[in-house]
């Protein structure tokens, strides 16, 4: 390997924050939000990835995996709220949703 | 010194276009930038060694997730211009957390280290004979994972349900099946005594009577709720 971990680990972390970043600039987008989201959830299967390979086990490739499972679910779960929600008010406004609390 | 230059290449173009998916204007565009991020940081995979996950993320990002995301932006008719209010004002805050948080995960990727009994821990180790990265994932996740394998999958059926659930619109005009209906019709079945020998010309064909249709059911919407 000629690369050092270290570089896997300091592009993790930029991924990590530009991806809380956006969330805090996008605070109404919900769709950006998500792919936010993404973003971070990609910056830890780098991290995972890069462990797994430097570590020689493959454990972390398996976990990445289900980290990728997990991400599928929660886009197709958020979208599918972000398209009821939009149904309902004509908006994505994060902001109105608060509108539920009782 | 190749896969040197690869690296740096991937991981600048990588932050860029993460980069341009969260300040994009047009969220097709920050998009079609999260699938570049996807396909640099799938070559990233790929130069670590994990081909296997190079290739899922490619298909399963690229064209699953990203392409329900651009289906969902091209599908809602979003005023993105009022969605970017504020946009200036959330900048510094964003910037100063995400400056916190920056430093602290540089200061904690500079001063790490494996521990010194890091190997011995290793829960799955690479077998040095040489099996690809794909039928190693295999041989591992359908043994010693099987459990967290099937969890995974039983993750996608919840989600898989849940987006259709959530989704799913009864319209009032929908034509149904109503199984209650059909069963409770009577007069419908009638026998006739046909005369030898007569045609459709003689007895006509037998029809029989049309029950009424049953009301769909009206389907009470609330109207757009709180306006």
């Amino acid at each position: 390997m000629s690369i050092p971990l270290s570089h896997y680990l300091v592009l993790a972390a930029i991924i990590f924050t530009i991806g809380v970043f956006g969330i805090f600039l996008n605070r109404k987008n919900v769709i950006i939000i998500l792919m936010s989201i993404e973003l971070i959830l990609l910056a830890i299967n780098i991290n995972f990835v890069s462990f797994s390979a430097y570590l020689g086990d493959l454990a972390g490739q398996v976990f990445a995996m289900f980290i990728l499972t997990v991400a599928a679910a929660e886009a197709a779960i958020g979208l599918a709220i972000v398209v009821v929600y939009f149904r309902n008010r004509g908006s994505i406004e994060v902001e109105d949703i608060n509108l539920m609390k009782g | 010194m190749i896969a040197g230059l690869a690296f740096y290449l991937f991981a600048g173009i990588l932050i860029a276009s993460a980069v341009m998916v969260v300040t994009s204007r047009n969220p097709v565009h920050g998009v079609l930038f999260l699938i570049l991020a996807f396909f640099n940081a799938a070559a990233l995979f790929l130069i670590a060694g994990a081909e296997f996950l190079a290739m899922i993320l490619v298909i399963v990002y690229v064209g699953a997730v990203a392409v329900l995301f651009l289906f969902v932006v091209m599908m809602l008719d979003i005023d993105f211009a009022r969605l970017r209010e504020g946009f200036r004002r959330n900048a510094p805050l964003g910037l100063v957390i995400g400056g916190i948080l920056l430093i602290e995960l540089l200061l904690v990727a500079a001063a790490w280290r494996f521990a010194p009994e890091a190997a011995a821990l290793r829960l799955q180790p690479v077998q040095p004979d040489g099996v690809t990265n794909t039928e190693a994932l295999g041989r591992v996740l359908y043994t010693d994972y099987v459990y967290a394998f099937q969890i995974a999958g039983l993750i996608l059926l919840v989600a898989m349900i849940g987006a259709i659930v959530l989704t799913l619109r009864d319209r009032p005009t929908a034509k149904r099946q109503d199984v209650a209906a059909q069963i409770a019709r009577s007069g419908s079945v009638v026998t006739r005594r046909v005369p030898i020998g007569a045609g459709l010309a003689e007895t006509g064909i037998a029809r029989p009577p049309l029950p009424e249709a049953p009301k769909p059911k009206q389907v009470e919407h609330q109207g757009g709720g709180h306006h």
